[in-house]
């Protein structure tokens, strides 16, 4: 048996969609079943089709039969039905048992409700609150129903040995506590509420950090025009190595303050500052404030040292080619000079006349005049001949006695005929008529001649680095010729005899040489730090040299005092080429490529202990530069305080 | 006899010095530590006489500590809290590793920290030596403050040097320490005095920095920390030194209360205060409330002769130095939103001006445009709608202009759509010789007193030194050739005279009379001394030869770029000259 509840319960639910105007059938037989229940059909739930031809449509409870009715209404009844009948639209008809049922009231608000989606029952609160039986807090309905383990009831051994660990770990101090929260940072006391001075000892070695140079007009935003960069300047700045950069950025200006961009180096310039500040070695600088003035030696006024050359007065013309050498006449009247173009001029000091020319043939390397006074003779050196000239500018009595010992030798025997390399002989015709006297005929080129202060001998240099034969000395009373030197000492750049004692001065590339030419041995060899010497001139005392060099330098040299040069003097800008001593006054000139003379004040006193004062007085200039060359020659005045100088100009220059 | 050998590098120099490597082995410290304890500690290399003594023969560049220096450092506790810190993040990584969350936070919580209190008083014993060395400390947290609180450090450090900066400028603003200020393409340059220490700093313009990629932020943020430190302690003794309370606080009975109705438009409540102090608009609380400060009157020491001069000359600057700090009392500002807020508040408020700004701007604001009492208004744009009769429209450059050259400049230069004269610093001082621009010129005699009137005179007065200048110039270079020049036309006329004598035998003969030569009795003596002096320099030895030209030669250099330099204007204004007188036509 089926439960009947149930059962008519799914039907009505099920049959609810499909009713419109008319109530469903099921829905009235639920009705009749509730009105009517002891008529019920037994047939179940199938299809009442199966019942069609049968006069019966099922059972009742005792089993019986239940018959159709009698007369089945048709279209006409229906109709009829539904216009007269007002109940028609509340009766349904019961497939089940064929009746029509007129539903009350209750029962067609029931299905209204049904209809609208609503709870059958009236009463019924749909919005109840809800009763928590299941949640994370309430549980009425335990989830499982297995016994609590034994271990929930006794303390765990994990747990145990764990916080046993940490306790462990806490009392040795592997663990620390929870640190109690102090902000200490950030919060300031008056640090310096006393002030030892106890620690102050350390900073000793300390050095403060240099501050920041501040900014010039540079750096402004708006800084005047001047200090912006040309093009020029500008691109030359982006050319540079931003290390040899004078300003590490470039001044802009900007017509007002807020068109100034941020400055990107910012924060590179600060990172510097940082980086200097932690690995710069400082250095405490001692910066010398020196006032320049004070460097410059006081030296006494050259007004008070005169005389001396200041101005040039006179020029001597005629040579065509650079002037070699120059000789004064002992007796001051007449100069001699020799030049590249082949002759031998005399010129009268006082007028700057040329009295007399001999042509030579060959450029003059040097000239020298016969310091004897009673002769007037002058020796020139070219090629590899030194010439002996007669200028017969003197009064005859002069003339006559040079005469004399020229001719003094032809008179007594023949020349030793020891040394073969150096040839004596007499000048004839035409030459004699120019005043040529003597012809000294030498193995090699000559480059310096000079005259013993007697006047009886003379002495000539031939520059050869690899032969013992560079110096000759002659006697010109005998016409013998000897060459003291056994050994090549190096290449022999001047020589010059000592004017009192018997010394003779040889100045090799480096160094001079001093030889007693009576005991035959070198006294004494002076180094002269200078890289090539050029010449060189011994003081009228013969205790002091001075030594001029292709390197600039002017040295002077007291005997003395030591082989070292007594004072250096650097103030030519090019090769020295010639130097002079005064003979009478304390002058000493130098001469050289950069086209000066540099006349100096050098006295020399007596006493031994007091050094010798050398004053530059005067710079002369005089002759122009031609190839590079500028005075070629210097020499004094034997009385007057003048000198003279040759140039490469082809003059030569008188100063007073 | 003889003894024991003597080993090389074991005795003098070699001892005294050791190699930083070496350094760091014996530190037991990596190469960060090292260095953030030499920042600390104010450790730096030294440069040996000897290198190659020092480096035991070799010649291998180096960089050497003194020994003595590194001894120091054995000493220093935090060189114990480095090593902790290197255990503590040992310890967290691997308590990463293992996923140990609860190990991690322990950890966390006890992160070793170090205070540099004592290695403040250390380095810097007195408060005067901290003073000192304050410059840098306060460019770095100038910088740092104006970092954006993201990423290259922490927000903590830039606040603090935030809070630290505005102190500081509050601390300038109640001493009316304010000296100098100079408007840079770079920064703005402060300069203060504070206790007789001339300090200055620059502030970067407020934009955000594009962060180089090749700058060690770690290393600026060690000397940060240091700086924070210093300058906090600084700080509190100086606002101890003024009676002002420290952490400062706004002086609460002051007249010009900001208002309080628009706080919380800026910011929360725990900022606000700080930005309130920043406004810098308000005067701070003091511990002792004096209502006038009373000037203490120096004594007077009778002194003789030159002490006498000098003090006057002390007295005069003392006194123009009040009249300085003075300088815009009474003078009410209102600044326009485009200009440099916070710089142009602190030189105002520096030199006692009152300042406000528009209320959005920025918190502090005491008044409003429409304040009738306002006698400038600082302005940066080409034109303004509204303008009031009867305060000056100027640009900003005029305050700090008026602050360099000591009084109130005339405004005239100045005014709304002017074109600006130059700003020149002020940190310059022309020594003689050096060049001088005319505007520094035409401000020095405004100094003095003088009236701006005969501005034309001025400029050829000046233009007529640096042509006598120039000329010297002239004269110190052709002094040689002169003589030459002389002595070449004189050959000239040698030469024409012996032309003619050749060519003309005694036809054209021809006798002029004699020209008188005239000659200038004080230039001949010039002559004569300038000869003497370079026979004298003839005489000089080698050494002092080399000294003296390497005087001279920087000498020339300076004369030279100060020529170049007035060159340059005189191009500069000639063309300018020429350029109105095209735009009269």
């Amino acid at each position: 048996p089926v439960t009947p509840t149930l059962d008519c319960g799914s039907s009505v639910h099920s049959s609810l969609v499909g009713v419109d105007t008319r109530l469903s059938s099921e829905c009235v037989a639920l009705g009749l079943q509730r009105l009517s229940s002891d008529i019920r059909n037994t047939v179940g739930n199938i299809p009442m089709e199966w019942y069609k031809d049968f006069p019966h449509i099922g059972y009742n409870l005792d089993g019986k039969k239940i018959y159709k009715p009698i007369r089945n209404k048709d279209e006409l009844d229906d109709f009829l039905d539904k216009m007269e009948n007002p109940e028609y639209w509340r009766t349904v008809h019961d497939k089940q048992t064929g009746s029509d049922v007129v539903l009350s009231d209750d029962q067609v608000e029931l299905v209204n409700r049904l209809q609208r989606g609503q709870f059958g029952d009236v009463n019924f609160n749909e919005c109840e609150p809800m009763v928590e039986f299941f949640s994370s807090d309430v549980m009425i309905h335990p989830v499982t129903n297995r016994p609590a383990d034994k271990r929930s009831f006794i303390p765990s051994l994990t747990e145990k040995e764990k916080v046993s660990k940490l306790v462990h770990a806490i009392k040795m101090g592997w663990i620390k506590p929870r640190r109690v929260e102090d902000d200490g940072r950030g919060r300031y006391y008056n640090l310096w509420a006393s002030e030892d001075s106890s620690i102050l000892a350390r900073h000793k070695m300390h050095l403060p950090a240099p501050k920041i140079p501040l900014p010039g007009h540079h750096e402004s935003y708006n800084p005047p025009p001047e200090y912006l960069f040309t093009d020029e300047e500008r691109a030359l700045w982006e050319q540079q190595d931003p290390a040899d950069r004078k300003l590490p950025f470039v001044p802009r200006k900007y017509s007002s303050l807020r068109q100034v961009p941020a400055f990107s180096q910012f924060i590179h310039e600060r990172f510097e500052r940082c980086l200097d500040l932690y690995l710069c070695p400082r250095q405490r600088k001692m910066r010398v404030n020196v006032n320049p003035e004070d460097l410059i030696p006081q030296l006494p006024k050259p007004k008070d040292l005169q005389p001396f050359p200041t101005t040039r007065s006179l020029v001597y013309r005629g040579h065509s080619g650079l002037v070699r050498s120059i000789s004064v006449s002992p007796s001051g009247q007449w100069l001699a000079s020799g030049s590249d173009d082949g002759s031998v001029r005399f010129w009268e000091v006082c007028s700057s006349r040329c009295m007399k020319t001999v042509q030579v043939g060959g450029a003059v390397k040097s000239v020298a005049w016969n310091p004897n006074p009673s002769v007037c003779l002058l020796a020139v050196a070219l090629d590899s001949v030194v010439l002996i000239l007669s200028p017969s500018l003197a009064d005859k009595q002069v003339i006559l006695s040079s005469e004399r010992l020229l001719s003094a030798q032809q008179e007594g025997e023949e020349p030793a005929e020891g040394n073969g390399s150096v040839v004596w002989s007499e000048a004839e015709g035409e030459e004699l008529n120019q005043g040529l006297r003597l012809k000294i005929q030498h193995p090699k080129a000559v480059h310096q001649v000079v005259w013993h202060a007697k006047g009886d001998y003379l002495a000539s240099v031939m520059p050869d680095n690899t032969s013992h034969l560079q110096v000759y000395i002659h006697q010109l009373s005998r016409r013998r010729s000897q060459n003291p030197f056994s050994r090549n000492k190096g290449l022999v750049q001047c020589i010059s005899f000592h004017p009192i004692r018997p010394y003779f001065f040889v100045a090799t590339q480096r160094s001079i040489r001093i030889y007693n030419l009576v005991k035959q041995e070198m006294t004494k060899k002076l180094q002269t730090n200078s890289k090539w010497i050029s010449s060189m001139a011994v003081h009228p005392g013969g205790d002091h040299v001075i030594c001029g060099s292709y390197d600039c330098k002017l040295s002077w040299f007291d005997l003395d005092l030591s082989t070292k040069p007594y004072k250096m003097l650097r103030h030519h800008k090019k090769a020295v080429r010639g130097v002079a001593y005064h003979r009478l006054y304390p002058l000493f000139a130098s001469a050289s490529d950069d086209g000066s003379v540099i006349v100096c004040h050098g006295t020399v006193y007596n006493d031994l202990l007091q050094n010798p004062l050398i004053v530059p007085v005067k710079v002369l200039r005089g002759h122009v530069m031609t190839h590079d060359l500028g005075v070629l020659d210097v020499t004094f005045h034997p009385t007057q305080p003048w000198v003279f100088s040759s140039g490469a100009d082809a003059t030569i220059c008188l100063f007073t | 006899m003889g003894g024991l050998q003597k080993k090389k590098f074991e005795r003098g120099s070699a001892t005294n010095y050791i190699t930083r490597n070496r350094a760091r082995k014996k530190l037991q410290l990596s190469l960060p530590d090292f260095r953030r304890l030499c920042i600390l500690k104010g450790i730096y290399p030294h440069e040996p006489k000897h290198k190659k003594k020092v480096n035991k023969g070799s010649t291998a560049p180096r960089t050497f500590y003194l020994l003595k220096d590194i001894r120091f450092l054995l000493h220093e506790p935090i060189v114990g809290k480095f090593r902790e810190y290197k255990i503590f993040v040992r310890k967290l990584k691997k308590a990463y590793g293992k996923t140990e969350w609860s190990a991690v936070e322990r950890l966390r919580e006890n992160k070793p920290t170090y205070k540099l209190d004592h290695i403040i008083k250390e380095r810097y014993p007195t408060f005067i030596d901290a003073l000192r060395d304050i410059d840098d400390a306060l460019c770095m947290c100038f910088l740092f403050s104006t970092f954006a609180r993201t990423g290259k450090c922490h927000v903590q450090t830039i606040q603090l040097c935030r809070r630290l900066t505005v102190e500081w400028m509050n601390y300038v603003i109640a001493s009316r320490s304010l000296r100098k200020v100079f408007l840079s393409i770079k920064g703005i340059y402060y300069q203060a005095e504070v206790m007789g220490q001339l300090i200055t700093w620059v502030v970067p313009y407020q934009f955000s920095h594009d962060h180089p990629v090749d700058v060690d932020y770690r290393v600026m943020a060690t000397f940060t920390e240091l700086y924070t430190t210093l300058l906090g302690f600084v700080s509190f003794r100086l606002y101890s030194s003024l009676n002002l309370v420290y952490p400062p606080k706004l002086d609460s009975n002051g007249e010009s209360e900001p208002k309080e109705e628009s706080e919380d438009d800026y910011a929360m409540n725990s900022e606000s205060y700080l930005e309130k102090l920043s406004a810098l608009s308000a005067s701070l609380a003091r511990v002792v409330s004096s209502a006038d400060e009373e000037e203490a009157q120096l004594d007077q020491f009778p002194s003789e002769g030159e002490d006498m001069e000098k003090m006057e000359a002390r007295e005069k600057e003392l006194k123009q130095q009040e009249a300085q700090k003075k300088l815009f009392e009474g003078l009410k500002f209102y600044l326009n939103r485009e200009v440099p807020r916070e710089s142009l508040a602190f030189v105002i408020r520096c030199f006692g001006g009152q300042v406000s700004w528009d209320k959005s701007v920025c918190i502090g604001s005491t008044y409003d445009v429409t304040d009738e009492t306002i006698t400038h208004q600082i302005i940066d744009r080409p034109s303004v709608g509204k303008q009031y009769i009867n305060r000056y429209y100027i640009q900003p450059q005029w305050l700090y202009d008026c602050v360099n050259a000591k009084i109130l400049l005339p405004v005239e230069d100045y005014f709304l759509g002017v074109t600006l004269p130059p700003h020149l610093s002020p940190f310059v001082e022309e020594k003689e010789g050096d060049y001088v621009p005319p505007e520094k010129l035409k401000m020095m005699a405004l100094q003095r007193g003088e009236k701006p009137g005969n501005e034309q005179e001025e400029d050829e007065e000046e233009e007529e030194e640096e042509g006598e200048q120039e000329e010297e110039q002239e004269e110190d270079d052709n002094g040689d050739e002169e003589d030459d020049e002389e002595e070449v036309a004189e050959e000239k006329n040698l030469k024409k005279m012996e032309e003619q004598r050749s060519q003309g035998k005694s036809l054209h003969v021809k006798v002029t009379p004699g020209k008188l030569k005239v000659e200038n009795k004080a230039r001949l003596e010039q002559e004569e001394k300038a000869e003497e002096k370079r026979l004298a320099i003839m005489m000089m030895k080698k050494k002092e030869k080399y000294l003296y030209d390497k005087i001279m030669f920087g000498k020339k250099r300076k004369v030279r770029e100060a020529n170049k330099l007035a060159a340059k204007r005189k191009a500069h204004d000639d063309s300018e000259k020429a350029k109105k007188k095209k735009a009269r036509k």
